[in-house]
């Protein structure tokens, strides 16, 4: 199986690059959602996005990827006691999944052929501690929205059904992409990304040209196109591990906050949670770019991203969201 | 413009180039019914050096990922596991693809994507434009061809040259194109309004694969021309505007193209003036191969989406997941089907003693794959019916006690026909949402009653509530129809204010945002005398506009009625 597209050799999309490495340098920001027209390098994107995870240390053998086994939940039966290493799950959550898949059920092939009555977990327990991207996330069914809803939450994924009674850790940070044209998406779970972008083609001929040419040699000279780009990668990691390391250190003056309140306030963005996006966004920032404090330059880069899908829809203004957090961006941190 | 026979020469150097190159170019659309011209392309699949699998457009994720194999399972009680569809490179035959989910077609996007070596073949039997395949997967598939109005008398049998195949697969890792090509590519592709960056990349490889043909090391100017005609004509948006001359005489271009757009074009091509020929040359030859009705077909896309509301208005959905059930059938336990217990145990009954005496295992219960009943259910979106009635000025009086009265009935049939009813009313300065969202005649009686009548015509408001109320609905899974009820002229402005100007153009405003969500609208004129502006402000709902002067309650209900079932 050939690897993905390398992540930094995607052409351009400045936005959604970022945010990503964001979203990977501190988890706790709470995913992304990438909207826009097709073939612009959404699913390219995510799919390459776990080269640049760095490896999780989790318990050989356990359904939801504990860090240490008296974490692992009673009913895994987990045995091994060893250590083991791991890329950082990346899991997808295909469109058309049942409730059984997503929280796990009865194993019933266990159940007929032996008569013996075991937890299958889903792809939640799968997820913990990782990634779950979901595809064309705007089609996804409402009974599934809700699901994951709660879970993401609350962080736990619970399972009485079927005479089972199952709980276990599920953490992970969401990674959504979709096509507007193709319908909404509820505002309860655009709340629960932490960044959003949009995503359009270039309009600019020389930046398509090189997204072709990149794409063409990725296909036919495959090997020499992804040492080139493994390197890039590697190099991204590094830079990404160095940030997360450098995150606690940094400083965080009373004016920022200052900046980011008065920013969500004149956008009137619900609730408390763009205040901390905001804030955990701009530290990622500062911290990738190895500043020692975060400045209001670095709330001004993330800004749009982290508040364009809080605001409440106004049906005339045919600017959008983007232009309207720009305009405010603009008045407030003049 | 394009005649049968050179349409279907292109059918045949398609199926040769996708012989060459099948995972390279994802695959072929295929819109046509089914018949002996469609046959005579399928004839052609064998050609592809991959084996055929079919699938079907409501396939499972166990089939097409591979599981546990429960027959296998049951028989020998131990857990066997199965193959997926996707596990090894394929030539994908789907049939009835027009019927493909969204969920499926994401599904085979990522397995396209992830460069496993499939090749889709979609056969897409669609009758009406806006039947067809999901979007997600046109754009992947390289080659698209539409033979529904090819005579068969047009078409040859297809010839594949095994050998001559075999030779250009063997030559194909070493066509080299020139940086230029690529260029020129990218720049028709923008100059025909294609959007997406697959296009050029699948014209780039359809090019390679017919130099590899022709014997060739590099993509030459002909190899050029036919992937233009192939990959590129088939998702032109727009006619590619016409070089120095601007031909005022020309059909105006789509309203795709934004300003900023136009610019970067003309960069591009003053860029590779040098070039010019080559483009030229491309150019003709996208121009030759668009399809004759193309500025036709993209109006009809437009309003088609914008009348029709999406899909499935009210309509019935056979799920088996909730709703009303439907007594279950035998079916496959794969991913998206439960299991019904009680019928499966019920259809295993008689067998146990056979099953008993013949099997190997000791087993207190024998259940066969044939024994499994999967539960169904059947659900209906509700519809919901918003009223925006005018109770402006004093003739309005006599015109809301109507709109009640039609509310009243509609609300009646409401119990067969599953609908809901909202009623918003605008008078004064305002608009007032009267009734939320209900089935229910004795609530319905009671707010009605309470409706006053007087004052400005706040029109744009009155569609703005009717807005609020319809995307709050959609997301309860209701499909919603917004129903205009008025005589006159939009008065009062959004910010409440006396100016006729204002509140015009903020109510064209108000209905291109109605139009922009797709709720199916209609405007009901119940003047003296039909008012322009009115049907100026249907046009730009796409809505129906309906002149009903002195229009009583069950003339007005009917006439609601006609157009909801149209």
């Amino acid at each position: 199986m050939t690897q993905p597209f390398p992540f930094s050799a995607i052409v351009g999309q400045e936005e959604m690059k970022q945010a990503m490495i964001l979203t990977a340098i501190d988890p706790g920001i709470g995913g992304v959602l990438v909207f826009g027209d097709r073939g612009t390098g959404k699913s390219t994107a995510v799919r390459a996005l776990a080269a640049l995870l760095p490896p999780i240390k989790v318990v050989a053998g356990c359904p939801v990827n504990s860090p240490s086994l008296d974490r692992c939940p009673d009913w895994a039966h987990v045995g091994q006691h060893d250590i083991v290493e791991r890329p950082t799950p990346v899991v997808d959550l295909p469109l058309g999944v049942t409730e059984d898949r997503v929280v796990g059920a009865l194993d019933i092939e266990k159940a007929l052929s032996s008569g013996e009555k075991a937890f299958e977990p889903g792809l939640l327990a799968r997820a913990n501690r990782g990634y779950l991207y979901i595809d064309e996330v705007n089609l996804l069914e409402d009974h599934i929205v809700d699901l994951l809803l709660d879970v993401a939450q609350s962080g736990e994924n619970v399972v009485e059904r079927e005479g089972l009674s199952i709980r276990h850790p599920a953490r992970f940070v969401l990674v959504g992409s979709g096509n507007p044209e193709e319908g909404e998406l509820r505002p309860q779970l655009l709340d629960r990304f932490g960044l959003s972008v949009e995503v359009a083609s270039p309009k600019d001929i020389d930046t398509r040209i090189e997204v072709i040419r990149r794409r063409d040699a990725y296909e036919m000279d495959y090997d020499g196109f992804m040492g080139k780009w493994r390197q890039e990668d590697a190099e991204l990691r590094d830079r990404i591990l160095a940030a997360r390391a450098h995150l606690n250190t940094l400083k965080t003056s009373d004016a920022v906050l200052r900046d980011c309140a008065e920013l969500c306030l004149a956008l009137g963005s619900d609730g408390l949670r763009g205040e901390l996006t905001l804030l955990k966004t701009s530290r990622a920032v500062a911290a990738f770019e190895g500043a020692e404090e975060v400045t209001r330059d670095h709330v001004r880069k993330i800004a749009s991203s982290a508040l364009r899908h809080r605001l409440r829809r106004d049906p005339l203004d045919e600017a959008g969201s983007t232009t309207r957090v720009t305009r405010v961006v603009e008045e407030v941190l003049a | 413009m394009s005649t049968a026979g050179s349409v279907w020469t292109r059918v045949e150097v398609g199926l040769n180039v996708l012989a060459v190159d099948p995972a390279g170019l994802g695959g072929l659309w295929l819109r046509a019914r089914s018949g002996p011209v469609r046959d005579r392309v399928m004839a052609a699949l064998p050609a592809l050096p991959l084996p055929q699998k079919r699938l079907h457009p409501s396939i499972g994720d166990e089939q097409l990922f591979g599981g546990i194999d429960l027959t296998a399972t049951l028989a020998e009680g131990r857990v066997v596991q199965r193959k997926g569809l996707l596990a090894e490179p394929a030539v994908l035959v789907l049939p009835m693809a027009e019927r493909t989910q969204p969920g499926l077609a994401a599904r085979l996007a990522g397995a396209i994507d992830m460069g496993a070596g499939h090749c889709l073949i979609a056969m897409d039997e669609g009758a009406e434009p806006d039947e067809t395949l999901p979007a997600a997967l046109t754009d992947r598939l390289a080659l698209h061809v539409d033979l529904d109005a090819l005579p068969y008398g047009a078409t040859d049998p297809v010839e594949l040259d095994k050998d001559a195949l075999a030779q250009a697969r063997a030559r194909l890792g070493q066509v080299k194109a020139a940086p230029k090509v690529l260029e020129d590519l990218t720049l028709l592709a923008v100059r025909l309004g294609i959007d997406s960056l697959r296009a050029p990349m699948l014209a780039l490889r359809t090019a390679r694969a017919l130099a590899a043909l022709g014997g060739e090391d590099e993509v030459d100017i002909d190899d050029l021309t036919t992937a233009v005609e192939l990959v590129l004509a088939p998702r032109a948006t727009q006619f590619p505007e016409q070089e120095q001359d601007q031909d005022q005489q020309q059909e105006p271009p789509p309203p795709e193209p934004e300003p900023e757009d136009r610019q970067d074009q003309e960069q591009g091509e003053s860029q590779s003036l040098d070039e010019l020929p080559l483009q030229d040359i491309l150019l003709e030859a996208a121009q030759a191969a668009l399809p004759a009705d193309l500025l036709a077909q993209l109006a009809a896309k437009k309003s088609g989406r914008g009348a029709m509301g999406g899909a499935g208005a009210g309509a019935k959905l056979k799920g088996n997941r909730r709703g009303r059930p439907i007594p279950s059938r035998r079916g496959r336990l794969d991913s998206g089907n439960r299991l019904d217990v009680i019928a499966t145990l019920r259809a295993a009954a008689p067998w146990q003693t056979i099953r008993k005496q013949e099997s190997r295992i000791e087993r207190n219960l024998h259940i066969r794959t044939d024994d499994f009943r999967i539960r169904r259910f059947e659900e209906k979106s509700d519809r919901l019916l918003i009223f925006v009635v005018d109770a402006s000025g004093s003739a309005a009086m006599t015109r809301l006690a109507e709109a009640k009265g039609a509310v009243e009935i509609l609300l009646a049939e409401a119990y067969a026909r599953r609908d809901h009813v909202a009623l918003v009313a605008f008078r004064g300065e305002d608009a007032e949402l009267l009734l939320p969202p209900t089935r229910s005649l004795v609530q319905t009686k009671r707010r009605l009653a309470a409706l006053p009548g007087g004052g400005g015509t706040p029109l744009a408001a009155g569609l703005k509530t009717a807005l609020e109320v319809a995307i709050q609905a959609k997301g309860r899974g209701m499909t919603p129809t917004v129903a205009l009820l008025t005589d006159g002229r939009a008065n009062i402005a959004l910010d409440g204010t006396p100016n006729r100007a204002q509140a015009g153009e903020d109510a064209t405003k108000m209905a291109a945002a109605i139009r922009l969500n797709e709720f199916p609208a209609m405007v009901i004129d119940m003047g003296q005398r039909p008012e322009r502006s009115l049907k100026a402000l249907a046009d730009t709902l796409g809505a129906p506009y309906i002149p009903l002067p002195r229009a009583d309650a069950n003339r007005l209900s009917s006439a609601v009625s006609a157009v909801l079932d149209a």
